[in-house]
């Protein structure tokens, strides 16, 4: 049985290495469809094995369910055993079901969404790394092997992005993400650096770290009481992780890159930058809650972050005319929501509406690629208008997740909002204080926000009197193929059901969501001690109800009729807000600005430091050797040399002089013999002398 | 076979040299026969190496496949080599990236003769350096393969060939020249001992012996200065300059842009792993005290060398010359995590080497392609190429991301090693250092996004894709970055437990 939990990621990677190296032959010999096909397939039977891993994981005793795959020891370094494990309890059983469901959907949609495409074979083997990646991400068992996943995840990100890598701006719009998220991962990295140093060094007395969850949940109480420089270890590891999350799942303040993002194929949009990888912050926080738990101030941060998102993206859906852009903007205030939800420490609320804004919001980006595709490729909403008609099964299946993901009582989105807005209202009454209400009042009006911009989005595009096109496109408005539209229909279907596994206590019946979770997420229950409160619960629901209605009754008052030009008179009189809004705050401006610029100029000054300065020192002493070398050159040739040349002179001279000493007479040979032997004695002696002493 | 096994080092070092002689008397009319008999040398000289790696023994700490003889008993020299967790990685490196390169050097048509007959004069250098143990031989090996590098540099290279070739000599001299003077204090500081063959000798070159039968930081202090630190010092510079440690880099981007593609992949993936082996092997080993003296100093040079020449490589617009930077960057993360001692930072460190000893290769064999092509290598005049050579685009993006520390890939483990092992000593220098993961990818990306993405660029059109001679020195590599990734256990296992000895001493 574990054994299969393996062919669960490796499928997708035989679909992505088949498609990868022999795709592009496949395409060509018998068409796109079938590299689809194979892709599908693949993903397919992942989720087929973890249905029925599924299953058996429910037959197992609650307190013991976990399926785990012990591969191989991966890292080894005597202090660090990282072993390549994978795992399948109740929280990873979710995401793998969620991913490899899910993903089999959009896999199928595409097929008929990119079946013009001329490099089909690409696009699956991406995507099929994609869900790989994603995999293997939710399935590790330990921190290191999930973030293979997690920048695996962001390199197929990258990669599908900028699909279209002909166009330069989508190409820099995969680079933005890839990068944006890198700044992430620095804080993911030091946060494991932290951790690990806690563990090791700082008095936890553990003498092999594994980073297995297992191993960390039973000595996070260990690190509680270690501090570094004055701040609690649990919560500079707590928020640094909680960096690596803003940047994978688009979060305050580095969020800009996933509207950018939407430069990729519609399918990619709604499976990586909507369902599932987006979400995978939400999941490691999830997954770590024995740490955040014993961090309320990190909790608190990581709460408040995720509310003001919430609230901040859900007002920048006012402005967008790009239907992609809007949902884009909308997955990050959802995002936002999910966040808000594991900061108050309802992690099972969190992964709760995590599932079911899957459902919804892989609807509403399929929907959107419905529109985009009878549409003749077009994405701006002032350009469309009454497609109600035309294309009636995408605008019935988007009306559905429309009004699933605004908070309609009975839909999913209902669910799994009011249960959030709820904990986090409860948390103010517990570890978070008057944050917590914060949280919540920034909740509430991002609920409304919501309501609103999604069905301005759903009058603009779908009401109003006639298509707003040329005659051509309108021409072609056609429904989308039943690959397509059966895909539509099965997703707006799990956005109405998806919310019934998990209803709240106050109906009398207990959630079988929070039920299933509850072996993972024991500890946070008891360390934070928070209260509940049924008449709470209700007075909320009134109240979230009252605010989805009132978003969807006031885009009903603007754009009903009219369409885009029925806010005409509101934007002349905020003009400049809206203004602001409409250019996104100016956020990349400034970024651009205070970040890239300086780093570019920074990079290149050092690059001049290092040709002028470092290279020119070397250069300079080599110059120096140069020109001693010169001056040794000259010595040698004006002092050495002439002192050797002197000295011939001087024998030449001491010669002519001596000539006449040469007289042939013997008596004056023997006279200067007999001298000179003398005056050597002499000069011996005194040599002889001066040495001994 | 027992032959083999027990003189597989001497073999490994000397098989290229006797396949040179060979190499000179083929006359040069026959260039096809040079070049088939010089991958066939290195051919034989890589499955020796898999041997080895065969019959390693991972449990022990001892050296193994050792020869030892006295080769001049004048001088107490002698004839040392054999192979522990420190150096056998890399022996199979060296073994592995010069058949990558000789394989790649196919493609040379100049005096190919005179070429063949360096390079395996220079692989002789590399083997030896890596496997001799003693002091001398150490030194010899060190300068033979210098001057092999001097003329293949000065004769195959670029158009400012000269100015790198001598830039590289002298540099390199420099630092052998602090090492000789290193070596020699040693040699008269040591204490009397005995040769392998039992007989006395009042002095030893035996860096084994130097290491366990001698304490240099009690010798007497020269010129004021402890005499450990001082040698310390000396040898530390030779090394640093071979990594190189910034401020002594700047001849690496000369000798990498002017170097003909097969040996820039010989520098970037054997020649830079010297000085990090040097330090490990003599400073660490047999200098422990000044080692420790020294270490957070050392740890601030990693840093340096990690951060500023990820931003310098930033501004580069030559490709190699980018590359080239990246490796004195990635070279810095060894330096940071060897200073820390701990178990993680010192594996990291020598997997460092590996890892970056497979991924520079690659990364300097994809900038040779585009350049055989296109004979330039200027980021922003390309564009669009990835239409044109996909599956070159794909080897490329692959090499990048290893590059960058993609996990799954090799670059990763080695990395996270160095940093989680850096960080038990250095919090700060580790943080400041770990701002390269994004500046790294920055400039990966940016290239990528330069030379590969955007709208196809009709002057590159109808480039060939890659070719089988690219394809036999691409694929490989590629292979080994992937599974190292996956399973790095199969050089971490060789390697782990000498680092768990060396550092009981350190500490």
């Amino acid at each position: 049985m574990e054994n299969l939990l393996l062919l669960i990621p490796l499928l997708p990677l035989l679909g992505a290495i088949i498609n990868g190296t022999a795709g592009y032959f496949i395409q060509k010999r018998f068409g796109g469809k079938t590299n689809g096909i194979i892709a599908t397939a693949s993903i397919s039977f992942s989720f087929l094995i973890a249905l029925y891993l599924f299953f058996r994981l429910l037959g197992m005793e609650a307190e013991n369910r976990a399926i785990i795959l012990n591969l191989y020891s991966w890292i080894s370094a005597k202090t660090l055993e990282v072993g390549f494990e994978l795992v399948m309890d109740p929280l990873s059983a979710v995401m793998i079901l969620v991913v490899s469901g899910v993903g089999s959907l959009i896999h199928l949609y595409s097929i008929g969404y990119m079946h013009t495409d001329k490099s089909q074979w690409r696009y699956f083997a991406y995507l099929n790394l994609f869900a790989f990646s994603m995999l293997v991400l939710v399935m590790a068992d330990n921190l290191l092997l999930m973030f293979v996943g997690w920048e695996g995840v962001g390199l197929c990100s990258y990669l599908l992005i900028g699909f279209w890598y002909q166009d330069s701006d989508k190409a820099t719009a995969g680079m933005k993400a890839f990068i944006t998220n890198r700044v992430g991962d620095f804080g993911f990295l030091l946060g494991l650096f932290f951790l690990i140093w806690g563990l090791k060094n700082a008095g936890a007395d553990i003498s092999v770290v594994s980073l297995s969850y297992q191993a960390l949940a039973e000595s996070a109480d260990k690190l509680s009481g270690i501090e570094f420089s004055g701040i609690a270890l649990l919560t500079i590891v707590g928020l640094l992780f909680f960096v690596g999350a803003t940047g994978k799942s688009a979060q305050i303040p580095l969020y800009v890159w996933l509207p950018d993002a939407m430069a990729g194929p519609t399918p990619v949009s709604a499976l990586i930058h909507a369902a599932t990888m987006v979400t995978a912050g939400v999941y490691m926080i999830a997954r770590l809650n024995f740490i955040y738990v014993l961090s309320p101030t990190a909790l608190t941060v990581v709460a408040l972050v995720g509310a003001a998102t919430a609230l901040y993206a859900a007002t920048m859906g006012f402005a967008q005319t790009d239907i992609k852009k809007v949902l884009a903007y909308s997955t990050i205030s959802q995002l936002g929501f999910m966040f808000a939800a594991v900061g108050s420490a309802a992690f099972a609320s969190g992964i709760f509406h995590l599932m079911t804004h899957a459902f919804f919001k892989a609807c509403l980006f399929l929907g959107a690629g419905s529109v985009i595709h009878a549409m003749s490729g077009e994405q701006d909403i002032r350009k469309m208008g009454n497609l109600k008609k035309r294309i009636p099964v995408t605008f019935y299946t988007f009306l559905v997740a429309s009004l699933a993901i605004a908070g309609v009582p009975g839909l999913s989105g209902f669910f799994s909002k009011d249960e959030i807005l709820y904990r986090s209202f409860m948390s103010a009454q517990g570890f978070a204080g008057i944050w917590g209400y914060i949280v919540f009042g920034l909740l509430l009006l991002a609920a409304l926000c919501t309501a609103f911009y999604m069905f301005r989005l759903v009058f603009i595009t779908f009401y109003g009197e006639e298509v707003r096109s040329d005659e051509s496109v309108i021409h072609h408005i056609h429904e989308s193929p039943k690959s397509m539209t059966s895909v539509l229909i099965v997703l707006a279907v799990l956005s109405v059901l998806g919310g019934y596994i998990g209803l709240p206590e106050i109906f009398g019946v207990h959630s079988a969501f929070e039920g299933f979770l509850a072996t993972v997420f024991e500890k946070s229950g008891s360390a934070l001690n928070l209260p509940s409160s049924h008449s709470a619960e209700w007075i909320i629901m009134f109240l979230s109800t009252v605010v989805a209605a009132s978003g969807i009754f006031a885009a009903y008052q603007i754009y009903y009729k009219n369409g885009y030009e029925g806010a005409r008179n509101i934007r002349e009189r905020i003009k400049t807000v809206h203004y602001i809004v409409e250019n996104k705050y100016f956020i990349d401006e400034i970024y651009n600005l205070i970040v890239i610029e300086p780093v570019k100029i920074l990079s290149y000054l050092l690059s001049l430091f290092d040709k002028y300065v470092i290279d020119g020192l070397v250069n300079l002493c080599g110059k120096i050797t140069v020109i001693f070398a010169n001056l040794d050159g000259l010595i040698d040739k004006y002092v050495v040399d002439g002192a050797v040349n002197l000295t011939a002179q001087g024998i030449k001279f001491a010669g002519e002089r001596m000539r006449g000493l040469q007289t042939g007479r013997i008596q004056d040979y023997v006279y200067i013999m007999v001298t000179g032997g003398f005056l050597g004695l002499v000069l011996i002696r005194i040599i002889n002398y001066f040495a001994g002493n | 076979m027992d032959f083999i096994l027990s003189h597989i080092l001497s073999l490994m070092t000397f098989l290229p040299l006797v396949g040179m002689v060979i190499v000179a008397l083929i006359p040069s009319r026959y260039p096809q026969y040079i070049r088939y008999f010089s991958v066939l040398v290195s051919g034989l000289v890589f499955l020796l190496s898999l041997v080895m790696y065969a019959y390693f023994d991972r449990d022990s700490t001892d050296l193994q496949f050792v020869e030892h003889f006295v080769w001049i008993r004048g001088f107490n020299i002698e004839y040392f080599m054999g192979v522990d967790g420190l150096n056998v990685s890399l022996v199979i490196l060296t073994a592995l990236i010069s058949l990558i390169a000789c394989i790649a050097s196919l493609g040379i048509e100049k005096k190919v003769k005179g070429y063949f007959a360096m390079f395996l004069l220079l692989m002789t250098g590399m083997m030896g350096t890596f496997v001799a143990l003693d002091l001398f031989l150490f030194y010899i090996f060190w300068e033979v393969m210098l001057l092999p590098m001097y003329f293949l540099i000065g004769i195959w290279g670029g158009p400012r060939k000269e100015y790198a070739a001598i830039k590289f000599f002298l540099y390199t001299l420099f630092g052998s020249v602090l090492m000789l003077v290193g070596i020699i204090a040693l040699y008269y500081n040591s204490e009397p001992t005995t040769l392998v063959d039992g007989t006395a000798a009042s002095h030893t070159f035996n860096i084994m012996k130097l290491t366990t039968e001698n304490d240099f930081s009690s010798k007497a202090p020269l010129f004021g200065i402890s005499f450990a630190k001082l040698v310390f010092v000396l040898f530390f510079i030779g090394f640093a300059i071979k990594i190189p440690m910034f401020p002594f880099h700047t001849w690496l981007p000369d000798a990498h842009v002017e170097a003909p593609t097969p040996i820039s992949v010989i520098l970037a993936g054997i020649l830079l792993k010297m000085g990090i082996y040097g330090i490990l092997r003599i400073n660490y080993q047999i200098l422990p005290e000044a080692t420790q003296w020294a270490a957070p100093v050392v740890a601030v040079f990693g840093v340096i060398n990690i951060v500023y020449a990820a931003f310098v490589c930033m501004a580069q617009e030559d490709l190699k010359k980018l590359i080239a930077y990246s490796s004195v960057s990635h070279m810095g993360f060894s330096l940071l995590a060897m200073s820390s001692f701990s178990e993680p930072g010192i594996s990291g460190a020598v997997l460092q080497l590996f890892t970056h000893g497979v991924i520079s290769p690659m990364l300097f064999l994809i900038a040779g392609v585009i350049y055989d092509r296109a004979h330039h290598r200027d980021i922003n005049k390309f564009g669009g190429l990835a239409h044109i050579m996909p599956e070159y685009s794909a080897f490329t993006g692959l090499a990048f991301m290893a590059s960058l520390g993609l996990p799954g890939l090799a670059g990763f483990i080695a990395e996270v090693l160095c940093f989680i092992g850096a960080f038990s000593a250095f919090k700060l220098m580790t943080v400041i250092a770990a701002t390269s993961v994004v500046i790294t990818a920055a400039y990966y990306l940016w290239t990528m996004q330069r030379v590969f993405l955007g709208p196809k660029n009709p002057r590159y059109e109808g480039y060939p894709d890659l070719n089988l001679r690219e394809r036999f020195t691409l694929y490989p590599l590629a292979l080994i970055i992937v599974i190292l990734g996956v399973y790095p256990m199969i050089i971490l296992d060789i390697i782990n437990p000498t680092i768990f000895r060396l550092i009981n001493t350190l500490r």
